[in-house]
């Protein structure tokens, strides 16, 4: 097993460096001059080189990528060393000159806010849903249910997001427009704050989820070790929830690993949207402007939840499946 | 290998006030399908005295199945079933789903034909067998419920059965499984045990411990069997009574000795003649002759339907 | 002497890794036999016997790990490209399931002249014709040709397969558990079927089974295979009236039997014909074949 984690973690390890690889000869090669970005207006070439010289943009293309990289293991200085990066230095941001590792930081808990909350109501919402629907196949409740699971999964994010600002907002005027609070100053306008980020994007995955848990529901509750429960003569809602329930959500509980791993990233339109400082908004931002460390920073960070949340989910199936675990040990 | 000869009580005549242990009369079940109505079970009864075994036994859509099913109240909600069947007395088609309930997997219980599909995978079979018992003696501390667990192992000679109550069915054998299956059948003490195609999955010799180990524990508690089968030697190794069925039809019924030794229905005769023996053999089986019959109205669901046009062989 | 149709030397199957605590695991070793033209030859024996997977190895489905085939006196394993053509049109399979065997969406037609297409062969008369001869001769209505299988019964759709098989005129037919899937009465058709075309053919069969007493209707010599070795090979009255191996005798012991006296009494209340007066004064053992 420890050798398992370990070969893993160094495929993950591999993987990472080529993305890095990847991401940094695509702006190489694509990128206009980033000094000159940096420059702004009124720049004179002068200050161009100065900039250049600084950032070290007259290297060789593979002294700057050894740079970079070694900067996230041990820091790196800048210029003529005055200005020094701690590790894990991610460079400074072209637009704001801020540490993109302290942006990061700084916005990486309302991404994982948005995250955990949506996770919360679409796991509750659609696991229930699917359940429901399941049980009750081609009555009213079934068929309404699936509907409105299609709709979710087909409205775009932002059309959800803007009509329910609509209606929430100015019309029902039910909730405010969306400001950054802290959940320390204020609980109530901290929830009101991220309440309708949490229904836009719940109602996108509590629609797949719904779906997913109806038809493995379906499959188990056909299975052999069902009428086995009842002929035991076992109460129907402990032959539901023990036999059918349990093995229906294994496949999704892996799902979820990867869903929320790529959510941790950033709900780059959500958060757009609703104005929300995360990592997502964060992306969309530095990929408008060019401003090429935080690009890299967000997009090594995406990869590594990716490839992480893909570890979990081998390892979940293990945990999870007997038959799995067994056959490993 | 010998009969089994096991019923503690005779057949042939009960005494008068002996109540019989399981009475089914004029049960027919269908079910609607795009053709019209199926009957897959017409007009069945039998009686089954308490300690005895009856076979069930039958080809590819004879209705045999289903029957067990409709006598465990178990069939899918689309079926219908009319008739009476009588446990002990007691009258099952007007049970209500809660006091079927308290009978399934403690006056009567059932084993099926794949023990692998037929247990959870993802629970050990120690929960398995105790969820069973728990079901109908709710009170029973956790440490009781697992010695039980283990005895029931015990009971059908399953070693190291203290370690292997953890273990997942997985980690079984076939043959194993199904002693299993039996253990959990038979830990609440049932009255009737119903067996549909219990070794039909399993290799022979398997099979021969799985039939020798039902007769023992039967010896030993005094349950009756139903043992639905498609295997006449089976059949005629464990049951005192028979059952034949085709097309959802009982054709025959009677002691096995006399359904074997002078079967009334051509059915039989034929079914008889087809089977292979091991110890003699004929120059050229006897085919069976389907009987020329009504033709179906009875589609059988699941099977194909027939041509009608006999093979000319 | 009999020519041989089909001989296996010393095939085995190896499947896994060696690992540090032993060898791989050998689901066949060493086995080895010879089947007779016009004969049919048993392999039978339990789940994880073996059985299936040395019919694979002679039917070239897998390769052996180790081990020869030899077809009418050639090398043919591990056989590719035009030998292995050649091959087919000398040895084909009828498996155990017709319904998962056959392509559901095929008619019975195309079913039935798919190996002719794949040996690139033509028919004079064409197809049509050729398919419904075939399909009278093993007892199917010509004119359903265009049937699906689905559209069959167990015993009809296994004699789609049984046409499918002698398409290309084969010697060796491998029936891997041919006639298991089939209800007792639909198993004593196929099993005259198969008899019946032997004789007229001169076919050979492979028969691989679990279910002796099927076995011991249609085999002349048999092998009986436990755990990927076979312990017991010889004619068929040897193997069974005379069984020498424990294996072969605790196999054959637990074999459920209708006790003979009621059969004695259900045959002696029949209208008596001729071939049952012989048969029913006969000892077990002793028949006419």
């Amino acid at each position: 097993m420890a050798r398992y984690i370990a070969g893993r973690i160094g495929a993950m390890i591999l993987l990472l460096f080529l993305v890095c690889l990847f991401t940094y000869v695509i702006f190489f090669v694509l990128s206009p001059d980033p000094a000159v970005q940096i420059c702004g207006k009124n720049c004179t070439p002068d200050r161009i080189n100065q900039i250049r010289e600084n950032l070290g943009l007259d290297q060789p293309f593979l002294t700057q990528f050894w740079t970079f990289l070694s900067g996230i293991f041990v820091g790196r200085t800048y210029g003529d060393g005055s200005i020094v990066c701690s590790a894990p230095c991610l460079g400074y941001s072209f637009q704001s000159s801020e540490p993109v590792w302290d942006m990061i930081t700084a916005r990486l808990p309302v991404s994982a806010t948005v995250a955990v909350g949506a996770a919360v109501l679409w796991l509750l919402s659609g696991i229930s849903a699917g359940l429901i629907s399941a049980l009750k196949q081609r009555t009213w409740w079934d068929r309404s249910a699936m509907v409105v699971a299609l709709g979710g999964i087909s409205i775009p994010n932002y059309v959800v997001a803007l009509l329910l600002q609509y209606v929430l907002v100015v019309k029902l005027k039910l909730l405010p427009f969306p400001q950054p609070v802290k959940f320390t100053d204020s609980p109530g306008l901290w929830f009101e704050n991220y309440l309708m980020p949490w229904l836009v994007l719940s109602f996108a995955y509590s629609s797949v989820y719904a779906r997913l848990t109806r038809a493995n529901v379906i499959d188990t509750m056909a299975e052999n070790y069902v009428r086995t429960a009842r002929a035991k003569g076992l109460a129907n809602a402990l032959v539901i929830r023990r036999h059918a329930l349990r093995p229906a959500l294994t496949p999704l509980a892996t799902i979820f690993a990867m869903d929320f791993a790529g959510l941790l990233g950033g709900a780059l339109i959500t958060e757009t949207v609703f104005g929300l400082n995360g990592v997502g908004k964060m992306a969309a931002d530095s990929i408008t402007k060019n401003d090429q460390p935080v690009i890299m920073a967000v997009t090594l960070l995406a990869a590594f939840l990716v490839i992480v949340g893909n570890i979990v989910v081998d390892l979940l199936y293990g945990l999870l499946d007997p038959r799995v675990r067994t056959a490993s040990a | 290998m010998n009969r089994q000869s096991v019923q503690p009580s005779p057949v042939e005549q009960g005494s008068p006030d002996q109540q019989a242990l399981l009475e089914v009369a004029d049960l027919t079940v269908s079910f609607p399908t795009p053709q019209g109505i199926s009957t897959v079970v017409a007009d069945l009864g039998f009686t089954l005295e308490p300690g005895a075994s009856l076979g069930i036994v039958g080809e590819s859509g004879s209705g045999k199945s289903m029957t067990s099913l409709a006598i465990m109240g178990l069939l899918p909600p689309s079926a219908t079933r009319t008739g009476s069947i009588k446990l002990s007395g007691t009258e099952l088609t007007t049970l209500s789903e809660s006091g079927m309930r308290q009978l399934r997997g403690n006056t009567m219980s059932m084993i099926f034909q794949d023990p692998l599909s037929s247990l959870n995978p993802y629970y050990t079979i120690g929960l398995q067998i105790t969820e069973a018992y728990r079901a109908h003696h709710p009170h029973v501390s956790r440490r009781e419920l697992r010695k039980i667990a283990v005895d029931a192992l015990d009971r059908v000679h399953i070693p190291r059965a203290r370690e292997r109550i953890d273990h997942y069915p997985h980690q079984f054998s076939g043959g194993m499984r199904q002693r299993v299956m039996i253990a959990m059948a038979l830990c609440t003490e049932p009255d009737l045990l119903i067996a549909d195609e219990p070794t039909t999955a399993l290799d022979v010799t398997v099979q021969a411990q799985i039939l020798e180990l039902i007769a023992e524990l039967r010896a030993e508690t005094g349950t009756g069997l139903i043992m639905i089968t498609h295997d006449l030697a089976v059949v005629a190794q464990v049951a005192d009574q028979v059952v034949v069925m085709q097309h959802g039809d009982c054709v025959e019924q009677g002691s096995a000795q006399a359904v074997f030794s002078a079967p009334q229905h051509p059915y039989t005769d034929a079914l008889l003649e087809a089977v292979p023996r091991i110890d003699d053999d004929i120059e050229d089986l006897r085919q069976v002759q389907r009987p020329a019959g009504p033709s179906s109205n009875r589609t059988v669901p699941g099977g194909s339907v027939s041509t009608g046009k006999e093979p000319r062989v | 002497m009999t020519e041989t149709v089909i001989e296996a030397q010393s095939l085995t199957k190896e499947f896994g890794k060696r690992t540090r605590s032993g060898a791989a695991f050998r689901a066949v070793d060493d086995v080895s036999f010879r089947l007779s033209r016009g004969t049919t030859l048993a392999l039978v024996g339990e789940s994880g016997s073996g059985k299936s997977t040395t019919a694979r190895m002679v039917a070239q489905l897998i390769k052996p790990t180790s081990g020869r085939v030899l077809l009418n006196g050639t090398d043919v394993t591990g056989a590719g490209g035009a030998s292995l053509r050649q091959f087919r049109s000398q040895v084909q399979v009828v498996f155990q399931d017709p319904f998962s065997s056959l392509n559901p969406r095929h008619s019975v037609e195309t079913i039935i002249t798919a190996p002719l297409r794949y040996q690139k062969r033509t028919v004079p008369g064409g197809t049509r014709r050729f398919t419904q001869q075939l399909m009278e001769r093993v007892g199917l209505d010509p004119d359903h040709y265009r049937r699906l299988p689905s559209q069959f019964s167990g015993g009809q759709a296994q004699r789609i397969g049984i046409a499918r098989a002698l398409a290309v005129n084969p010697s060796l037919v491998i029936c891997d558990e041919a006639v298991s899937a089939l209800d007792v009465s639909v198993q004593a058709q196929v099993i005259n079927l198969l008899a019946r075309l032997q004789a007229e053919e001169g076919l050979s069969y492979l028969f691989i089974a679990h279910d002796l007493a099927v076995v011991r209707q249609i085999a002349d010599q048999v092998a009986v295979m436990s755990e990927g070795s076979i312990v017991e090979a010889g004619d068929r009255e040897e193997v069974f009236d005379r069984p020498r191996h424990p294996y072969t005798q605790k196999l054959l012991s637990a074999i459920p039997r209708i006790p003979s006296e009621w059969d004695a009494a259900r045959r002696a209340a029949r209208e008596p014909t001729p071939a049952l007066q012989q048969v029913a004064g006969s000892p077990p053992g002793q028949e006419k074949r």
